[in-house]
């Protein structure tokens, strides 16, 4: 099933998906938020009947549709990769992860195609309450096609409700209510929409302090920020308390991410939290040195953080790649032995069913059952293949962490001079808000490398590798096609910066 | 209820749904067909603004309807998803591309800023319209005349031609196929813009242009209809599930399920129809007629390349290989799962036409364009 692996092409597919899902990504997160800030903004234009409110919707929306075709753009390239780049994933959990994509097409791009048709262009050609309603279920369909879409990435994370066929050689749905209820997909959701809405507002704040700062358009500037940092505020407080939840689920579902993300190599009893650290670049599992090159150390907190429990052991790189049976923990050594064996029955499965042997059919089946929890480790030569990019988990989490930690200072600093009526004086606040906005990006970014970085080399958490998830197709063709989209996605993006930069410079003057 | 269908009922089914969508996507493609006529049909700056944001209303529809069909073919048939897409690459790539150009143009075009001019934009219209449905028409074509590809005991693909997919646009039956989607699509997309825009110079050129295509389109028709009953087609045996090239499959279809040749014939004279009344008859409400016409064709074609024992994606590298609704689908409890799924679907048509009713009431005027122009593509 596997003679055709070739490792630079399953590289360049990998650096393909990463491209064009972070193109995607640039644009998707202000969607999700800023479609809120917009229905926010003219329920209450509907509620005043001030026209200045009507303004403001008008201004904002002329940002956000800019930015939306972009994510549109971006996003069908999503939708077919992974037939394209995946196919062998495609054809294996299809039957699974189809469901999601598909229901997402029915319950939210639609919404979104049809109602912001009607928001953009529908001012005088539908009532007030109509109108208001379309934009309030742009929202509600942006953040809906967010739901299914991480409900099909949390079931990567966490693959529930299934079981593999072996006459097809592929997993099937067997549960479709703990799909969608996984504990994961749940946990994404809300941090990534959550993420949305706060990086949404920095994005209102950001242009609204450049207004403050070029001492134009005042009282837009000042009623964005207000209602902005509220909202992003109160989403911001969500993000973290999720993303602790996140780390929870991690420590669970996918203590490998954990441990990279921790950079913890030996786990330990209590384990301590390293808040920032500088990592040595030769470290390699199972080797004597420290991991570390210099660090700030927190006693006791990570098993705090990843078990809720005080004194906890949290398992490191070390002992779930070489074993720990002190701890009851398998190595990743003894499951690859296992997932081979479950590769072979496989094999001799579908020889016994060629020839009809019922008594070989039988015992290969029962033998591959056996073992079938381990059939993607089968597809590993050796137990370090587990451990995903150490460096680049363990810094982009912290880059997320301490960012938005920042984040969610400034934003609290413009609520309050807001709120004071101040706002306009403190133009070295400002200063920082415009510059936040970059961070944001930042942040929202590096949350997705963790979770995707972190899970490799897993396409399934466990039970398919990217080496097996990918399609046959040659090196050349999938970097002929990684090149293609850099240099399109990277035209388009300079123009919509471009475009969004002369509209902010506009101003909202002619709505 | 739907638990309680056989495996093959569900299969058949999820054929009859994808195929509607399909079909309503073909239907849409008036957007696509709008585009092409972008450069000949509005004659100033004007009427091309009117012509843009009549088809700038509904462009979202057509694409999301395309991401909804690749959605359900995903969920229903991850076979022939995993198949195709993965194997035919270039193909699926190239249209892709097309795409993209779409989704930013209408947005991108009139903004200052924009980088690379509106004539590019309006470029990027034109291909997707022209480049794009051809090979849409091609991957389409290839239902009929199949591909080369194999798999493996475990179902995985390997293309068998170096073209990856590209070869597709080689052969002169997925080409025809392509070249009249093209025309019908301008066809289409003259009535849509006959109907949506009240300018008279322009509804005038609309009505000769919408005559116009479909000469054009007619002997790409013809030569695919021709083709069909009489080209060898990929037939499975239902105990055993061998494929072979059997003599005549289609017309044997096409008399096997007098339905399916009763909606070709119907769909067929709906679109003359719409086109004649359009051209002669002084009417506004072709596009109507038109557009059901092409639901129905779409369908007909769908259900002769999957139903009545038939591969529906064939290969003809190695016929075993070939892909039916029976083993290219997904399990029991998946098909069931999304039966209920597709129940929101009627739902869903329900509000789209709801609100594009309201959008519409009143056709789009150059006056109209003077009042709004800051919301203008
Ligand atoms: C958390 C939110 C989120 C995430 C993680 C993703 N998307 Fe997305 N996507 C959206 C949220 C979203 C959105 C905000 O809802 C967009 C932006 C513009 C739009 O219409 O919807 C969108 C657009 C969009 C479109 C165009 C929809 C249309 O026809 O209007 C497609 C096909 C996808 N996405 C598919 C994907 C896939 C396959 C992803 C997985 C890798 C993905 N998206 C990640
Ligand atoms: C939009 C936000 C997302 C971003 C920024 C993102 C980022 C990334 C990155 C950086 C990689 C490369 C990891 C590596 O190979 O080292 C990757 C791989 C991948 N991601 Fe995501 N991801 C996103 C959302 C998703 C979602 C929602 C899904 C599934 C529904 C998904 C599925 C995949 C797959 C299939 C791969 C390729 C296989 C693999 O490397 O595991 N991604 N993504
Ligand atoms: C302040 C504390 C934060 C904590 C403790 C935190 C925690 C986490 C964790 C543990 C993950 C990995 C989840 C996984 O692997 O499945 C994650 C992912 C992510 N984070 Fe955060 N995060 C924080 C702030 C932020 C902020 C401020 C943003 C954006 C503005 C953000 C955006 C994301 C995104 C987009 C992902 C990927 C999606 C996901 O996996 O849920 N995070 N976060």
């Amino acid at each position: 099933m596997l003679e055709q692996i070739d490792f630079t092409q399953v590289n360049w597919a990998r650096a393909q998906f990463a491209l064009t899902a972070m193109y995607h990504w640039i644009f998707v997160p202000l969607t999700l938020g800023l479609s809120f800030l917009l229905a926010f903004f003219e329920s209450l234009y509907v509620k005043t009947g001030n026209e200045e409110w009507k303004r403001i919707t008008r201004f904002w929306m002329s940002l956000f549709a800019i930015n939306f075709a972009i994510g549109i753009a971006t996003g069908i390239i999503m939708e077919f990769e992974f037939g394209t780049n995946w196919s062998n994933y495609s054809w294996m959990v299809g039957d699974i992860f189809g469901a999601p994509l598909a229901i997402e097409g029915i319950f939210a791009f639609f919404i979104e195609a049809t109602f912001f048709a009607v928001m953009f262009f529908g001012w005088d050609r539908v009532s007030k309450k109509t109108h208001l309603f379309a934009t309030w279920m742009v929202a509600i369909g942006s953040n809906l096609s967010a739901l299914w879409i991480l409900v099909a990435n949390g079931w990567m994370q966490l693959p529930v409700g299934m079981t593999f066929n072996p006459d097809l050689a592929r997993f099937e749905m067997t549960d479709f209510a703990a799909v969608l209820f996984s504990p994961v997909a749940i946990s994404k959701f809300t941090h990534t929409s959550a993420s949305g809405f706060m990086l949404a507002s920095i994005f209102v704040v950001a242009v609204s302090s450049w207004f403050l700062l070029k001492q134009r358009h005042l009282q837009l500037a000042r009623r964005s920020i207000l209602v902005a940092t509220v909202f992003g505020l109160i989403a911001g407080l969500f993000v973290a308390f999720s993303g602790d939840e996140a780390a929870f689920s991690n420590a669970r579902y996918q203590p490998m991410k954990l441990a990279a993300m921790e950079a913890l190599y030996d786990g330990d009893v209590p384990s301590g939290l390293v808040p920032m650290g500088i990592l040595d670049p030769d470290k390699q599992p199972g080797d004597d040195q420290d991991p570390f090159l210099v660090k700030v150390e927190v006693p006791g907190v990570l098993s705090l953080l990843a078990n809720r429990i005080w004194g906890s052991f949290v398992p490191g790189i070390n002992d779930l790649v070489y074993g720990n049976p002190q701890m009851n923990i398998v190595g990743a050594g003894e499951k690859i032995e296992r997932g081979r064996r479950a590769i072979d029955a496989l094999g001799r499965y579908k020889e016994a069913k060629k020839g009809h042997d019922e008594v070989a059919i039988a015992e290969a089946l029962a033998q591959f059952r056996a073992d079938q929890d381990y059939l993607g480790y089968g597809y590993l030569q050796r137990p370090e293949d587990i451990v995903p990019p150490v460096a680049l988990t363990f810094y982009s989490f912290r880059i997320m962490v301490i960012l938005g930690s920042l984040l969610l200072v400034v934003m609290a600093l413009f609520l309050y001079f807001a709120w004071q009526d101040r706002i306009s004086e403190q133009r070295w606040l400002l200063r920082i808000g415009v510059v936040s906005l970059l961070g944001a990006y930042l942040t929202s970014e590096m949350g997705w490398v963790v979770a995707e970085v972190g899970r490799q080399p897993w396409a399934i958490q466990g039970l398919l590798p990217v080496t097996v998830a990918n399609s046959n197709l040659t090196t050349g063709t999938v970097q002929t096609t990684f090149f293609l989209f850099l240099l399109i996605f990277t035209t388009l993006l300079i123009a919509e910066i471009r475009i969004m930069l002369k509209q902010i410079q506009r101003g909202p003057e002619d709505y | 209820m739907f638990g309680q269908l056989a495996l093959n009922q569900l299969q058949q089914l999820w054929w009859l749904i994808a195929s509607v969508v399909g079909a309503l996507f073909l239907m849409l493609t008036f957007v696509q067909g709008g585009q092409t006529l972008l450069f000949s049909v509005p004659q100033t700056p004007q009427e091309k603004m009117l012509v843009i944001n009549s088809l700038g209303r509904k462009w979202e529809l057509t694409f999301t309807t395309l991401v909804l069909f690749g959605g359900a073919l995903f969920a229903a048939f991850p076979l022939f998803y995993a198949t195709s897409f993965g194997g035919a690459y270039w193909v699926w790539i190239l249209i892709l591309f097309t795409f993209i150009g779409q989704a930013v143009s209408y947005e991108y075009r009139r903004k200052p800023g924009n980088l690379l001019g509106a004539r590019a934009y309006e470029t990027f219209l034109f291909i997707n319209g022209s480049v794009g449905l051809l090979l849409i028409g091609a991957a389409v074509g290839t239902f009929f005349t199949g591909s080369n590809f194999s798999l493996s005991g475990y179902n995985l693909v390997t293309w068998q031609h170096p073209l990856r997919g590209l070869e597709a646009a080689f052969n002169p039956f997925n080409v025809a196929l392509g070249l009249f989607l093209v025309f019908h699509a301008r066809v289409l997309g003259a009535l849509y813009l006959l109907n949506n825009i009240d300018h008279d110079a322009l509804n005038r050129r609309c009505r000769q242009s919408s005559l116009i295509n479909l000469l054009l389109a007619l002997p790409f028709l013809l030569f695919v209809l021709f083709r069909l009953v009489t080209m060898d087609g990929y037939a499975v045996a239902p105990q055993t599930g061998v494929v072979t090239l059997e003599a005549g499959k289609y017309l044997g279809n096409l008399l096997a399920m007098p339905l399916v040749f009763g909606l070709l014939l119907v769909g067929l004279l709906l679109v003359v129809w719409a086109v004649i009344a359009a051209r002669f008859r002084d009417s506004r409400r072709g596009i109507w007629a038109g557009g059901l016409g092409t639901v129905l064709v779409a369908l007909a074609l769908f259900s002769l390349a999957g139903y009545n024992n038939t591969a529906f994606y064939p290969s003809k590298f190695d016929l075993q290989s070939s892909l039916t609704i029976y083993n290219a689908s997904s399990s029991h409890y998946t098909l069931t799962v999304m039966s209920y799924v597709a129940l929101a679907v009627p739902f869903v048509l329900a509000y789209i036409a709801y609100f594009w009713r309201l959008m519409d009431a009143r056709p789009l005027t150059i006056e109209q364009l003077d009042e709004q122009s800051h919301d203008l593509y």
